[in-house]
């Protein structure tokens, strides 16, 4: 039985202000929703899908199911033994694409992972390989792995390997370059190529080794100190990669390398403030692949960019893809770049807003608000809006400044399409033209029709 | 030289009510023609095409569009600006304006207010197409929920009710029209004193007579819960009806329950008495139709019960000439209401036509005329699709009140006027115009429902009625056996 007559009335007013200032004159508090119509044309699919009797279960099982995962970093290995890649096989960040469409950046990197693997000397002929079918392209996502920017993975580059020990699932991710001239952002010179060679050859098997010895590192704890000290896990992540380097380093010391090979891999991952970024993202992406396929669900899985098209996945529609283009991203630029220079938003990296890390934990990270507006208060407002298109609030990750408040979990289509507003997502910006590198960093938006289309599908699915 | 300004605002958005509020505060300036501020929906298109603005091409019904008509350019600058004034003294009023500080934004989903709040009443008033999907989220945040909103479908209705049974939660409405908890009055309401007596209401305007009579007799009320009008339907089966019942049973304050409903399906009538019959709370009914008690009758009998003794309902009669041949037209903002007053007729004439009719062959579209008797619900839910209810906008009265008045065939008229908070502040001087407007010799009757504090003044409203030259009564079954005593049937 309803207590409405055995407590004092709280109350809440959607619709006509005129009903709330009636309340108040007799003085009784109001909380006054901001309410707005949802985004036109989706009121029968709202009420569709707000009526299916599977979905506040649905979603609190993936809610639930996310927060169980743990990622532990079990081992590094190359992508062929990781992933079964051959040669030919190639992996890109985002959404399926055909090579016609594909952007610079994606093109930049799949000419330098053709010339990587020996598949072709002369960068320009890999575009002939992929459109005569010699070269494939696949998403990463459809292999259990994410990849930062374009994503491209090729057979001989190393991954991390993630393992949740309670299901013996993995996700994988490969070693992230650095900044500036780096494959990921679509350059492909000599230099890039010079970089991944080291990596596979020295990095990669230090690492390996670092990890065999000192057993499973467990990266959901760091993510959740790193939340606590100024990281927001995709644009900042230097107190994870601090972490990273502590748990290794005594394992890299002992692992039997050279002296010099251990230095050079020590002092590239505590020179690159993203290095942790690579396990960052596999670990939202374990975390969000356990929470998949949920009858009714209407949480997104998966936020993906391939240069070209914005796509999502949503747990209660399997593996379909909505996609929308990909948007500019708003924010600064290195040197003497500027919009024109800027490629539409790409990479896997947006995984980490889909479990509320990144721009949904903005408010974690104020030492990055200049990509924000500026204002403490606008990383602020910006975490704070987030939790209006979210179903929870994580139980480990907790920002500080908003007294210890979980981060917002679990994008919900529904609420997206009611109040209009898009996940805000922290990116770097690649080069337009194949080759240049990265441009910028800044914030994106994904594009707003692909959440109608997503919303229409789940009410199809009833 | 006339100074003319259309313009699209993307995606801004503000409710019905507060934008007809915008509209007629800025037309009233000097200088100013016409005015229309509203969602770009296809009937606000129509009206600023009937008012001779220009239409911007490219609007969607979730974009606002500004239209002014002023008489020159300086006035045309100043109501756009009044505009402007208008719609951000609006946005301060949710919290939501620009000068707040960004991190205080008001939420702008029911689940993330109840997030802070924990359990509360939700009153939903979002257009109707919307009202599930909050309604929904309200259930699921734990709270109760009152949907005034109408135009929501029967089968939404059973899935919310189911939805709130299944959480031991209540759902007033859809279209719940009034309520009182906790001493509060919600949507339409009135000023009432805490007191002995519970409601159930399937019926806003029934719940507001009834209430309004215990006003007048003194008594106060506990709590008064609208279940929306269907709920005694067979489809609904009386789901918040037991659910409402069963709150007022627990509550110690509460020594008499009155059930007030439009004509309910017979079975679930039946059903609610057996219920009702386990409570240990007496339990009293006034269930609209056939031979069965009014509201007033009920009122009557429910203070009875509490030893009150029953006084005589206001009323100001005029001087009753003799029965005229022709029809009886009843115009209506109260659908119970109307509904009892066509239960009084139809005992005494036969047919009733009506766009809510008593028996399924008396239905008729309401912008017809017919050749018999009319009484129509202005309160409908197709009546009111994309414009304020008529307790706060009698526009489409108004305009049928002339038409009726013109009509030879009309014998005599009869309306009623709904007092009280979130109603008309004026609603007696409209209608007091028209009446002066239609011929002299056809009698108008009028029922006034409101309490004694209500913010109209109700004996205020039933002098301008009652001076304009109208029968003015506080029980709605007095008014409209007085019309039909003023009617001689035609054949």
């Amino acid at each position: 039985m309803t207590d409405l007559l055995r407590r004092d009335l709280t109350l809440i007013t959607a619709g006509a202000d005129l009903f709330a200032a009636a309340a108040e004159s007799q003085a009784t508090s109001v909380t006054r929703v901001d309410w707005a119509p949802p985004m036109p044309g989706t009121e029968a699919d709202l009420a569709a899908v707000a009526g299916d009797r599977r979905r506040a279960a649905a979603n609190a099982e993936a809610v639930r199911r996310v927060q169980a995962c743990r990622a532990m970093l079990v081992d590094v290995l190359p992508a062929g033994e990781a992933l079964g890649l051959e040669a030919t096989q190639l992996l890109h960040a985002g959404p399926p694409i055909d090579w016609a469409r594909a952007s610079g950046p994606l093109r930049g990197a799949v000419m330098g992972a053709a010339v990587f693997e020996g598949v072709v000397d002369d960068p320009e002929r890999a575009s002939d390989l992929v459109v005569d079918g010699t070269l494939t392209l696949d998403p990463c996502h459809h292999h259990a792995a994410v990849g930062p920017m374009a994503g491209v993975v090729s057979r001989s580059m190393w991954m991390f390997v993630l393992e949740d020990p309670q299901t013996g699932r993995r996700a994988y991710c490969s070693l992230n370059e650095g900044l500036g001239k780096v494959l990921r952002y679509g350059a492909y010179s000599p230099e890039v190529i010079e970089r991944l060679r080291w990596m596979s050859g020295t990095l990669g098997p230090v690492l390996q080794a670092a990890v065999r010895s000192h057993g499973p590192v467990d990266i959901t704890a760091i993510l959740a100190q790193m939340v606590q000290m100024g990281d927001e896990a995709h644009n900042r992540n230097r107190a994870g990669t601090l972490m990273l380097l502590r748990d290794l380093l005594p394992a890299m010391v002992t692992s039997g390398f050279s002296a010099t090979d251990v230095s050079a891999a020590a002092a590239f991952i505590g020179g690159n403030d993203h290095f942790f970024l690579n396990l960052a993202m596999p670990a939202c992406k374990l975390a969000l692949d356990s929470a998949r396929n949920i009858a009714g669900s209407t949480m997104v899985v998966a936020m993906a960019r391939n240069g070209t098209d914005f796509g999502i996945q949503v747990s209660g529609t399997a593996d379909l893809w909505f996609t929308g283009p990909a948007q500019v991203p708003e924010g600064l630029y290195l040197g003497s770049y500027g919009p024109e220079d800027a490629n539409p938003d790409i990479g896997d990296s947006a995984i980490t807003e889909t479990i509320g890390l990144g721009g949904f934990a903005m408010a974690a990270a104020p030492a990055i608000v200049k990509f924000v507006g500026g204002t403490v208060a606008d990383a602020l407002a910006n975490t704070r809006r987030m939790y209006e298109i979210t179903l929870a609030e994580h139980a480990v990750f907790a920002v500080p400044v908003l007294d210890f408040r979980g981060t917002p979990l679990g994008i919900d289509v529904t609420k997206v399409v009611r109040t209009g507003i898009l996940p805000q997502i922290n990116t770097g910006m690649a080069g337009r033209v194949a080759g240049t590198g990265q441009v910028g960093a800044g914030l994106v938006t994904p594009p707003a029709e692909i959440f109608p289309a997503a919303l229409h599908a789940l009410a199809g699915r009833i | 030289m006339t100074a003319e300004h259309a313009e699209v605002r993307p995606g801004a958005y503000a409710d019905s009510v507060t934008l007809m509020q915008v509209s007629r505060s800025v037309a009233a300036l000097p200088g100013v023609g016409a005015v229309l501020v509203a969602m770009a929906t296809e009937l606000n298109l129509g009206l600023l095409d009937g008012m001779g603005l220009p239409v911007p091409s490219g609007a969607s019904a979730n974009d606002l569009i500004v239209a002014v008509r002023a008489e020159d350019e300086t006035s045309l600058a100043a109501a756009l600006s009044a505009v402007d004034d208008a719609l951000s003294a609006r946005r301060g009023a949710t919290g939501g304006g620009a000068g707040g500080a960004v991190a205080d934004q008001p939420p702008r989903t029911v689940g993330l207010a109840a997030r802070d709040t924990g359990p509360a009443l939700v009153l939903v008033s979002v257009p109707g197409q919307h009202a599930f999907t909050e309604a929904i989220d309200a259930l699921e945040s734990g709270c109760d929920v009152m949907i005034f909103s109408d135009n929501v479908s029967v089968e939404q209705e059973i899935a919310l009710k189911e939805a709130a049974d299944e959480r031991g939660l209540l759902v007033m409405g859809p279209d719940c029209g009034t309520a009182v908890v906790g001493g509060v009055g919600l949507g339409f309401s009135h000023s009432l004193a805490p007191g002995p007596v519970g409601v159930v209401a399937a019926s806003g305007t029934g719940a507001q007579q009834v209430l309004c009579l215990l006003d007048a007799a003194g008594v106060g009320v506990s709590a008064a819960l609208g279940v929306g009008g269907r709920d005694l339907s067979a489809d609904v089966g009386g789901r918040s009806t037991r659910a409402a019942l069963r709150a007022l049973d627990a509550d110690p304050t509460t020594d008499l329950i009155i059930v007030i409903s439009k004509p309910p399906a017979d079975a679930v009538a039946a059903e609610i008495r057996r219920f009702a019959d386990t409570l240990g709370t007496p339990v009293e009914f006034a269930l609209i139709g056939g031979d069965r008690p009014d509201l007033t009758a009920a009122t009557e009998h429910a203070l009875r019960r509490l030893g009150v003794a029953v006084p005589r309902w206001p009323s100001w009669p005029g001087r009753a000439g003799e029965p005229r041949a022709g029809w009886l037209r009843g115009l209506f903002a109260g659908g119970t209401l109307c509904d009892e007053a066509m239960t009084i007729a139809a005992l005494r004439f036969g047919a009733v036509y009506s766009n809510i009719p008593l028996q399924p062959d008396w239905l008729i579209d309401p912008r017809d005329r017919v050749d018999a008797h009319l009484m129509i619900d202005f309160g409908d839910d197709e009546l009111t699709r994309g414009r304020p209810h008529p307790m706060i906008d009698q526009t489409l009265r108004l305009e049928r009140f002339a038409a009726e008045a013109a009509d030879e065939r009309t014998a005599v008229l009869l309306l009623d006027v709904v007092l009280g908070h979130g109603a008309h502040l004026n609603p007696a001087a409209e209608i007091a115009a028209a009446i002066r407007d239609a011929p002299a010799e056809l009698p108008v009757v009028v029922s006034v429902i409101g309490a004694r504090a209500d913010p109209q003044d109700i004996s205020g409203q039933a002098r301008i009625l009652h001076d304009a030259g109208a029968h003015v009564f506080t029980s709605n079954a007095e008014a409209a056996r007085f019309a039909c005593d003023l009617v001689v049937a035609t054949e």
